[in-house]
């Protein structure tokens, strides 16, 4: 029965909907549960909670909701999911928030639009790790013997850094940008698996690189050794799916749960990016 | 076309990485597997820092060997000494390496990296980016190991479960079965060598402050194979993370580190805004019974303290739940950002308060396991390790290796702060010439052993499988188990152990243990099935729980993080000179008598037969700095100490020079 909260009063129990999908390529249907309401509840808690008791709102015995977590501390990035129409990590969105801020009777849980659903809540972001390999977002060292100290690093430079590198490859940036869109293939009958995979790389490579690895490569340009190969990464910048494709909305910025100035990093790269192709053209 | 050498590894953290990379720059092809993608291992949870001894400290007198005194003093010298003291040696160049290869360290004014102080040591020895440092470093290895993987030397297996290793007819390991998550394909690798990095095994304690990876299931696998287990009972137990509902997040020693003090109103449960209680009304319990550390004392002793304060001397800041202040409320906004922004976001994030503003509510949780699967070394002529020796970071099956916080080499019974990130590089950088020597002398590769080892090993692993999503009329919650298990972990097993809560814990496990066979699966599909993986993962959870039990049960006194009031050797209790002399005198000869009894090993195996443990003992080579008391905060500590010196002393004039170390 659904009753009405007023904002400041706890519920008993709340309602929980999530957009579920048994498969790869297959419809997704949403599914109602009923969640009992205890202090200091996360997504993530709820989530356990479904899956102990494995039945719905209206009774129906069904599988545990399928999602993915590891750290619950918003640092490993795994259990990016769009939460109320909102992406963000389950294990940060806390209930008493939801229900007092977003709606006091429901929570509403679906995928990451971006990216192919493998199963329910948990989908498939090895496009994203393939755009770090692209801008090949590394310090280049000879070797990882003992070759003595790194190169001196003022604390400015190092507050810059930073806040590039606590990038967790959660998604989010890209899940609210509008450029990038969703690039979902499947195996063909008889196609290898290694085959299989270098066709979804050779797809991913033409679509829109994305927010996080501009900034990665930005903050890898920065680095004294890792300069050495910012011309490398620039061309891939450059290239088909590069910063090109950036619409400036700059949604990707205002998502993400680190505060990682990836406008400034879009900023910088496009800069560097002109200079880069002019450069190009007079030294043919 | 030639079959090359492969070496699987399991687990993409620090350690996994740190080897991945090693070897790939060996010219050697690695396998690299994991529960998740590398990048979200469960390292990333490492805040505070990493330690060596550096520029600075050595001219304030500190060097490797202090570090080296520190660790195994810390550690209550129940580690073997060769292998900690290599890694203490190895430390500065660990941490140059990580410098190199862009770890966005904090740095000095002049360019130079930063550096705190932390738990167990005088010095400021621990590097650190923020309050996010295992992140940072795990990034860095992450990167390499991508940028192997680009250049097709690694080839990584995310979301795949370690099943079983695949031992052949002579008992040598040959590889793995593993399950893809997705898919739930079971496939067979071969591998020349196996190397296990899969981390500790707080999900047994139900909530602690590890990720949801962290289940022990692969470390167990091995075990169930025959693999020998040492110090399963000394598990860390952090004193201070923020209690909650999914887990016990964890609140970095660095806060102290930075100037953070503990305390509690001395009147209990005072109602007060902790601000508004003076100075002379709060209790800091740990600055007024360790003057010299205050609130840097190693963890099993904060630990410790704050269970006391809380659960013996009601002086809990909630009347409800136990908590203590952890107060940084004295130090500028703009530091606190600049050195702890991190570890602060993760307060106010999920507690919806200030620490800047307001005292954090922090209690000790599961953190670190000092045990895992046992290891060798080969010992060189100066106490170090030979390097490239294929002994080095061994398990008892040949062919398999463990690495990082899986195995029990480095921490004894309690790790210090900021060495668990250098113990999982070392093992895993150092680990990597010793297989690589081998791989040149193999006799004949995995990958040509005869198909059926492989097709057997895949089919017991699927028949088990197959039997989980089949049974029914079972009945039994996995996730509901999983809660009990914990639950009576934590009860019985964490802070204090008493024997006949152990015993009973341990009826109670092997109840338990049963159940878990008769689980019923609400998922019995084919396709990501996390019910099935998580059934497996608790079905394994109970030959580490009784690991653990049956060596806390057996080992009769106080060591470490493992801690009996029974056994505990009290402080003296005498004025009167000669009465407190004539006391310590019988303190160190009750001291003496324990190590004869208990300075050894615990060593597990599993008897499949009765589904049980059995416990035996091995001893420890603490032959580079001889054991001493463990005297933090004790009463009569400068008596007992005088006593032991000259002890000491005696002990070593006839035999002339017999200290292998330098002093």
């Amino acid at each position: 029965m659904a009753e009405t909260h007023t904002s400041s009063a706890t519920p008993e129990s709340f309602e929980v909907r999530i957009l579920r999908q048994d498969g790869p390529g297959q419809a997704s249907y949403w599914e109602r549960h009923r969640v009992q309401y205890e202090p200091q509840m996360n997504v993530i808690s709820v989530l356990q909670k479904i899956a102990a008791q494995a039945t719905t709102a209206d009774g129906r015995s069904v599988s545990p909701v399928v999602w993915d977590c590891n750290c619950l501390e918003e640092i490993c990035g795994a259990c990016t999911m769009v939460i109320n129409g909102r992406v963000r990590q389950a294990c940060s969105a806390l209930v008493d928030n939801l229900l007092r801020y977003e709606n006091p009777t429901e929570i509403r849980l679906e995928p990451m639009s971006k990216f192919p659903v493998i199963r329910d809540l948990m989908v498939d972001r090895s496009r994203l790790f393939r755009a770090l390999e692209k801008v090949r977002a590394w310090v280049p060292v000879d070797g990882y013997y003992d070759l003595g100290p790194g190169p001196r690093i003022s604390p400015k430079v190092q507050e810059q850094a930073y806040p590039l590198s606590k990038c967790m490859s959660c998604g989010c940036c890209l899940e609210a940008c509008p450029q990038y869109t969703k690039v979902e293939l499947t195996q063909e009958p008889g196609e290898s698996d290694e085959a299989f995979e270098a066709r979804k790389k050779a797809a991913y490579d033409q679509a829109f690189i994305g927010a996080h690895a501009i900034s990665q490569a930005m903050l890898f340009n920065m680095h004294p050794t890792g300069k050495h190969e910012a011309a490398e990464r620039l061309d891939q910048l450059t290239a088909p799916g590069g910063i090109q494709i950036c619409g400036n909305a700059q949604n990707c910025v205002a998502v993400c749960p680190k505060e990682i100035p990836l406008t400034t990093s879009i900023g910088r790269a496009g800069r560097a990016a002109t200079l880069h192709v002019l450069r190009k053209w007079f030294d043919g | 076309m030639a079959k090359k050498p492969r070496v699987m590894i399991v687990g993409g953290g620090l350690a996994g990485l740190a080897a991945a990379m090693k070897l790939a720059e060996l010219e050697v092809d690695v396998d690299l597997m994991s529960l998740t993608p590398v990048k979200r291992s469960h390292s990333v949870c490492a805040q505070g820092g990493i330690n060596s001894v550096n520029d600075q400290t050595r001219q304030l007198g500190d060097d490797e060997w202090k570090h080296f005194d520190d660790t195994v003093y810390g550690g209550d010298f129940l580690q073997h000494q060769p292998p900690v003291k290599e890694m203490a040696y190895w430390a500065p160049t660990i941490i140059d390496l990580m410098d190199r290869l862009g770890v966005t360290f904090n740095r000095t004014p002049e360019g130079f990296l930063d550096r705190r102080r932390f738990g167990g040591t005088l010095y400021k020895r621990t590097a650190f980016a923020g309050a996010t440092t295992g992140q940072q470093l795990l990034y860095a290895l992450d990167e390499q190991v991508r940028r192997w993987e680009v250049a097709g030397r690694i080839r990584k297996f995310e979301f795949w479960d370690f099943l079983a290793p695949i031992l052949d007819e002579t008992g040598r390991c040959r590889g793995c079965v593993a399950q893809d998550l997705v898919s739930m394909e079971i496939r067979a690798f071969p591998a020349d060598f196996l190397v296990l990095a899969t981390g500790g095994c707080g999900l047994i304690f139900g909530r602690s402050t590890m990720s949801m990876v962290c289940t022990g299931s692969a470390v167990s696998r091995c075990f169930q194979a025959g693999a020998k287990y040492g110090n399963g009972e000394f598990i860390q137990v952090h004193p201070t993370a923020i209690p909650g509902a999914d887990k016990l997040r964890l609140m970095s020693e660095s806060a102290r580190g930075e100037g953070g003090r503990v305390w509690v109103p001395r009147k209990p449960h005072d109602p007060r805004d902790p601000r508004q209680i003076p100075e002379e009304e709060r209790y800091y319990f740990l600055e007024e019974r360790y003057p010299e550390y205050g609130n840097l004392v190693p963890r099993d002793i904060a630990t410790r303290e704050i269970f006391n304060v809380c659960v013996n001397e009601g002086l809990s800041v909630d009347p409800d739940r136990q908590a203590v202040y952890l107060d940084l409320t004295h130090i500028p906004r703009s530091e606190l950002d600049r050195k702890l922004g991190g570890i602060l976001e993760i307060y106010e994030k999920f507690q919806g308060v200030d620490p800047r503003e307001v005292p954090m509510k922090i209690f000790p949780a599961v953190h670190y396991s000092m045990g895992g699967l046992w290891v060798d070394y080969e010992r060189s002529a100066d106490g170090g390790l030979v390097p490239a020796h294929p002994k080095n970071q061994a398990t008892n099956i040949p062919g398999m290796y463990a690495i990082g916080e899986c195995d029990y080499q480095y921490h004894g019974a309690n790790r210090l702060g900021a060495n668990s990130l250098l113990s999982c590089i070392f093992s895993g950088l150092f680990v990597a010439p010793g297989l690589k020597e081998q791989l040149e002398h193999l006799d004949s590769l995995a990958s040509e052993a005869p198909a059926t080892l492989f097709e057997s090993a895949q089919r017991q692993q699927q028949h088990r499988h197959d039997k989980l999503l089949s049974q029914e009329g079972g009945g039994e919650n996995p996730y509901l188990l999983h809660q009990q298990l914990g639950d009576i972990m934590t009860r019985t097993a964490t802070v204090v152990r008493h024997n006949d809560q152990l015993r009973e814990a341990i009826d109670r496990v092997l109840e338990l243990r049963d159940r878990a066979d008769r689980c019923s699966l609400s998922d019995t599909g084919h396709w990501t099935n996390q019910n099935v993986v998580f059934t497996k993962a608790l079905q394994d959870m109970f030959p580490v729980a009784l690991t653990i039990l049956r060596g806390a049960l057996l080992r009769d006194e106080c060591r470490g993080a493992h801690y009996k009031p029974e056994f505990e050797l009290p402080g003296l209790t005498s004025d009167d000179p000669a009465e407190r002399r004539r006391q310590a005198e019988q303190w160190v000869d009750a001291f003496i008598e324990k190590n004869q009894k208990w300075l050894k090993s615990t060593i597990a195996r599993w008897d499949p037969q009765q589904r049980d443990v059995e416990i035996s003992y091995e001893p420890v080579d603490t032959s580079l700095i001889p054991p001493r008391p463990r005297l933090y905060g004790l009463v009569g500590a400068e008596t007992i100490e005088e006593v032991w010196r000259e002890r000491q002393q005696r002990a070593s004039e006839p035999a002339g020079a017999g200290a292998a170390g330098r002093s």
